[in-house]
Formats: structure tokens, C-alpha cells, sequence
């Protein structure tokens, strides 16, 4: 019992040690943004609330890049109900759309009401109730921009979704696998090794990770359950074991193997934890993630030189040459509608996120002011990509859209912080 | 500078002697002077003494010898102080000024039966983690393909790459992923 609580404390302690405290900047929206005003939710509690609702909400749309948040010194009414607003205000302030609500205690937790209107079409556009509990705040503010943000859109929202991330000391002697909201609040420390922690990947259902930790002295695959914190090793075999990749189904998880120096790509069926080995070659193959299909795979290999990316079909076998422009394309990730390939692309001496259409095979350069860009993971509703890159001495977060017209930083306020894994939407 | 290039000569000449006659490499034989006479004189003296007869004492000691380091040995000893490789961009290929101290190490392999070593292969922080982590591999596994045909035993060797994840030169130039692109020979017993 002592050792546990203080193995609890020092656990709690190494995390405080080594927070990284992800702050999101917009660093370029969509020309396009739409205009929209988040008025103040009314809270008529005796207490202030832990959380500013509406703000994080004005947050959450602003940092999307897809829309323009109205300062709210500019605001000339605070209009939270629908019959207290005047149309005409918001017209003259040209905004397009109008967020209004109401905060109510509900059973021990809090009950919103929001709604959002059409300044041009002067109509309310919808209404909707959101429970939780007292410690749910926050995810109530996500839900609401989840909300809005489909309804104006079209695209679901993934302000409720999560990251998890490795922070890593300079000394590169303290590693952390932390979990954290998509805008980086909320930061937890899941998993801690002196020794180097990588590749981590969601299980399909939000509920599991996998990742590779080297605690033993070598790589093996570990799974941790988030709910309870219970890991299990599930792979360590003679050489590097690395690279896991659920399939989308959730039956098979894709890994690396190199033997004898000598990485290829193997499969492991959940079920009857059998492994079979997919590929067969001399050069490097790695970076193994599924196609929406629980067939196909992209991974990357070196078999024509340097790193390029390649499509495999699990049960034939068949490979075939996915990228052809510029000498290193490596660790590529597929959008969920399968018309994107996200990957590393070598430009000069700098390497960047590009995205390739796989249809066109036209490539477009997506990050263009970060360096070092590395393991991109594309967020679940195929918008966004969160990548890690380096800069001025550090590795950070930062984030691109797919169209590579939205771009925000995640920095933080110490440490490297690399790796980042996209969760489903939950 | 020239000391080097002597020691790269003598590596690259001795090093395939010293697979062939290895055993005479390494280890230091000190000899020991043995001093065991002197109490035994002294009592086999008193007692000579009490018999009135004439004894005289022999100096019994041995001489001391002790084995030092010729030219070759001290040569290999320096060669095997570098215990780092370093290597090329997306490269495994072993440098070709590294393989006299290479040479070095895998005689002293050959000749220490029971020496152990880790390969850590490293890569810099340019590319994806796990193909840095692959390609540290190979260069691990490009430096025991060498030990092994420079006469080094699979069970002396292990290969562990740890990619990108332990830079040595934590700066973003060129200078520094070339000291982080390398292997580095960990003795675990020697």
C-alpha cells in the first residue's frame, strides 16, 4: 500500500517534472474563415464556473482555421436567449453566424443550452441541450464546438478527440507517454521509462494504445489500457520489434520485425495471437499502417534506395511503388476516405509533410515554415494533420490542414514533445 | 596525425596476424618475483648452528619478469580505444578509416572468448523515428558482419539500435548528426 501510494506521488512528481503544457497558436487560417460571434454564456451560479464554456468553444473554432472569431470586446449586445437578439447588430459587425447559451446546474453537474443562428437568413438554425457532470466542463465546451462545428461545415468536429504524445528531457534520459484534449489542455501522464518510449497508435476504439518501449534494453510492443493504466507486452522477438498499426477493425495489428537486421512487416491476429510475416525483402521495410479496407497496407521501404512509400495487399502479397518525387518519402498515413497519402517528404536539405492525391498522384508540400517535420498522424476526420518538428532547438506539435490552408503550433513550455497519435472520435 | 596512420598501418597488417596467432595478444602476464627462502634460512640457520657443522645459505629468489606492451599491442590498445563508427546519410556502409580499429576489436574478440560486446546503432534526427531505428540497425548489423569475418563469434555480438532517440549532439547542423550517426561497441564483460 505505501510503496503504491508512492509510486502514485512519484509518478505525479516525474510529470510535473516534465510537463509540457501544449498552448494552441493559429498560425494561418483559411482565407475563407467564416465569420462568427460566440457570445458569453449566461451563468447565474454564486460561483464562477471552473471552466469559461463559451470560451473554449470561441477557442475551439477560432484554432480550426475554418472560421473567424469575433473579439468579444467588439460585441455592442450579449444577447442569451433567442428573442434578445437583434439581427441587424450582428449584420453590421458583418458576421455571418451568431453561438449564443445558457449554463444551468443540473444534479450535482451543469446543463447547456446553446443555440446558433443565421445573421443573413435571421433564423435560428438549431437548438441543443448538453448534460455532464461537474468535471465535465470542458468536455461539454468540445461537444458544443463538435456540434456547431459539423452543423456549419459539414465536416464532424474533433474538439472532443485526444492526443497522445512522447516528452522526452534534453538529457534524453526521462520519456513520457502523455494523454491530452486535441488542443492540448488536460495534459496526463500515462507511461513513464527512462528509457526511450515510440510509435504510439490508437486502438480503433479509443480505448487501448499501443507503443514501443525500450524498458527491457531493447524495442518490444507494449499495449496499455487507458481506463485502468494495465499494460501487457505483446511482442518482443529477436531484433527490433516496433512499428504497431491497428487495423481499423480492430482484429490485426500490423508490426515491424528485423530479425537478423533485417526489417520487415509481419501481422499478428489479435484473436489467436498468431504472427505471419508479410514481407520478404533485403531493404528496410517499416511504417506499416492499414487501408480503411483491413487488407492493404502503405509502408515504407528502401528496397529502390532510398525511403519510399509502397502499398501492400495482406493476402496476395503484391506490392506496388506509391511515390515517385524525391529521394525520401517515409512513414505515410492514409485519410479515412482513402484519397489522401500524408507522408515525410525530403525537400533539399529540409523535410516536410506532404500530401499526395491517390487518384492524381499530384503532391503538395503542406508545411512549408517548421523544420524537421516528422511522424505526421491525420486527426479522424481526415481535416487536420498533427505532426512533430523542430524548432529553435526543441521539437514541438504543430498541425496542418490536409489543404495546407490552416496551420497551428502546439508549443510547449519545456522538453521535446514528438510523436503525436490522433485518437478515433469517440 | 602520423601516429595515426602508423597505427591504422599496424592495424590493417597485424589485425588478420592476430586472427591467425591471437592468443598471445592481450592479456599481461606479470611474473612475480617469489621470495619464499628467507624465514626458512634464518630457523635452518639457528639449527646448523646448534649442530656446530657449516652450512651456507643459497640465495634462492627468483628473478622477476614482467611482459610489457610491444609496439603491436600498444598500437592495437590505442586502436580499440575508438569505440565509436561513424557513418553517411542514410548510410550503413562501414567508413573505410574505421575498419583498422575495427579489425582491432574483432581480434580482441577472437582471442577473448568469453568478451562480450553491444552494438548500439544510432541514426540523427533527420527522417521518421522508425526508419531511423531500422537504419540504425543496419549499421549495427554492417559492424558485426565485420567483426564476425575479422574472426569475432555471433554469441560475442549484439545488435540494439535505438534510432534517432539518443543523440549524442543535441544541435541541428550537420556537425552534429554526424556524431550522431554512428555505432558505438559496448563492452559487457571483457
Amino acid at each position: 500500500m505505501v510503496i503504491r501510494w508512492f509510486s502514485v506521488l512519484l509518478i505525479f512528481m516525474l510529470a510535473n517534472l516534465s510537463r509540457a503544457e501544449l498552448v494552441i497558436e493559429v498560425t494561418q487560417g483559411k482565407q475563407s474563415a467564416i465569420p462568427i460571434a460566440i457570445v458569453p454564456f449566461q451563468w447565474q451560479g454564486s460561483t464562477p464556473l471552473p471552466e469559461d464554456v463559451s470560451g473554449v468553444v470561441a477557442n475551439d473554432l477560432g484554432s480550426s482555421g475554418y472560421f473567424r472569431v469575433m473579439p468579444e470586446a467588439n460585441m455592442v449586445a450579449r444577447p442569451t436567449a433567442v428573442d434578445q437578439v437583434s439581427y441587424s447588430d450582428w449584420r453590421n459587425l458583418r458576421q455571418d453566424f451568431l453561438v449564443i447559451g445558457r449554463i444551468s446546474q443540473d444534479a450535482g453537474g451543469y446543463a447547456v443550452e446553446f443555440h446558433v443562428l443565421d445573421v443573413h437568413q435571421k433564423v435560428e438554425l438549431l437548438r441543443h441541450r448538453v448534460k455532464g457532470k461537474a468535471s465535465q466542463l470542458r468536455d461539454i465546451s468540445h461537444y458544443i464546438s463538435d456540434y456547431v462545428f459539423k452543423k456549419l461545415t459539414g465536416i464532424p468536429g474533433v474538439f472532443a478527440t485526444k492526443l497522445i504524445y512522447v516528452t522526452t528531457n534534453r538529457q534524453r534520459d526521462r520519456f513520457n507517454l502523455n494523454y491530452a484534449d486535441a488542443d492540448g489542455a488536460r495534459e496526463q501522464l500515462i507511461f513513464t521509462s527512462k528509457q526511450p518510449i515510440i510509435s504510439p497508435a490508437w486502438a480503433p476504439d479509443g480505448k487501448k494504445v499501443a507503443y514501443v518501449s525500450f524498458e527491457s534494453g531493447r524495442s518490444a510492443i507494449y499495449f496499455q489500457e487507458l481506463a485502468t493504466g494495465k499494460r501487457e507486452m505483446v511482442l518482443q522477438m529477436k531484433g527490433s520489434t516496433s512499428a504497431p498499426a491497428f487495423s481499423p477493425d480492430g482484429t490485426k495489428l500490423a508490426f515491424v520485425n528485423s530479425n537478423l537486421g533485417n526489417p520487415d512487416i509481419y501481422v499478428l491476429d489479435l484473436n489467436t495471437r498468431k504472427t505471419e510475416r508479410l514481407t520478404n525483402h533485403y531493404a528496410i521495410d517499416t511504417e506499416p499502417q492499414w487501408l480503411t479496407d483491413n487488407r492493404r497496407l502503405v509502408f515504407t521501404s528502401s528496397r529502390a534506395g532510398g525511403p519510399q512509400i509502397y502499398e501492400l495487399d495482406s493476402v496476395t502479397k503484391a506490392v506496388k511503388r506509391l511515390t515517385y518525387e524525391g529521394n525520401y518519402n517515409a512513414r505515410a498515413r492514409v485519410t479515412d476516405d482513402g484519397r489522401k497519402l500524408i507522408y515525410v517528404h525530403r525537400v533539399g536539405e529540409n523535410f516536410h509533410i506532404a500530401s499526395q492525391d491517390l487518384r492524381s498522384g499530384m503532391v503538395q508540400t503542406l508545411t512549408t515554415d517548421t523544420q524537421l517535420d516528422e511522424s505526421p498522424s491525420v486527426a479522424p476526420n481526415g481535416s487536420m494533420v498533427i505532426y512533430a518538428a523542430s524548432e529553435a532547438d526543441r521539437s514541438i506539435l504543430a498541425a496542418v490542414s490536409v489543404d495546407g490552408d490552416v496551420k497551428f503550433r502546439l508549443p510547449s513550455k519545456y522538453g521535446d514533445v514528438r510523436e503525436p497519435a490522433w485518437s478515433p472520435i469517440f | 596525425m602520423q601516429k595515426n596512420a602508423l597505427y591504422k598501418a599496424l592495424g590493417l597488417t597485424l589485425g588478420a596476424l592476430l586472427v591467425a596467432a591471437c592468443s598471445s595478444t592481450g592479456e599481461i602476464n606479470e611474473g612475480e618475483a617469489s621470495a619464499t627462502s628467507t624465514t626458512t634460512q634464518a630457523t635452518t640457520s639457528t639449527e646448523t648452528a646448534a649442530n656446530d657443522a657449516s652450512t651456507t645459505a643459497v640465495d634462492t629468489a627468483a628473478v622477476a619478469g614482467e611482459a610489457m606492451d610491444s609496439e603491436m599491442s600498444q598500437a592495437e590498445a590505442a586502436l580499440m580505444e575508438q569505440t565509436v563508427f561513424y557513418f553517411d546519410f542514410d548510410q550503413s556502409t562501414i567508413k573505410s578509416d574505421s575498419k583498422a580499429a575495427l579489425m582491432a576489436h574483432a581480434a580482441y574478440l577472437a582471442a577473448n572468448g568469453s568478451a562480450r560486446v553491444v552494438l548500439e546503432g544510432h541514426a540523427d534526427e533527420r527522417g521518421t523515428v522508425e526508419y531511423n531505428l531500422a537504419l540504425g540497425e543496419r549499421r549495427g548489423m554492417a559492424v558485426r558482419r565485420f567483426l564476425l569475418a575479422n574472426g569475432a563469434s555471433a554469441s560475442q555480438l549484439e545488435v540494439v539500435s535505438f534510432g534517432e532517440e539518443r543523440p549524442v549532439s543535441m544541435g541541428h547542423t550537420e556537425a552534429s548528426w554526424a556524431k550522431n550517426r554512428r555505432v558505438e561497441l559496448k563492452y559487457q564483460s571483457k
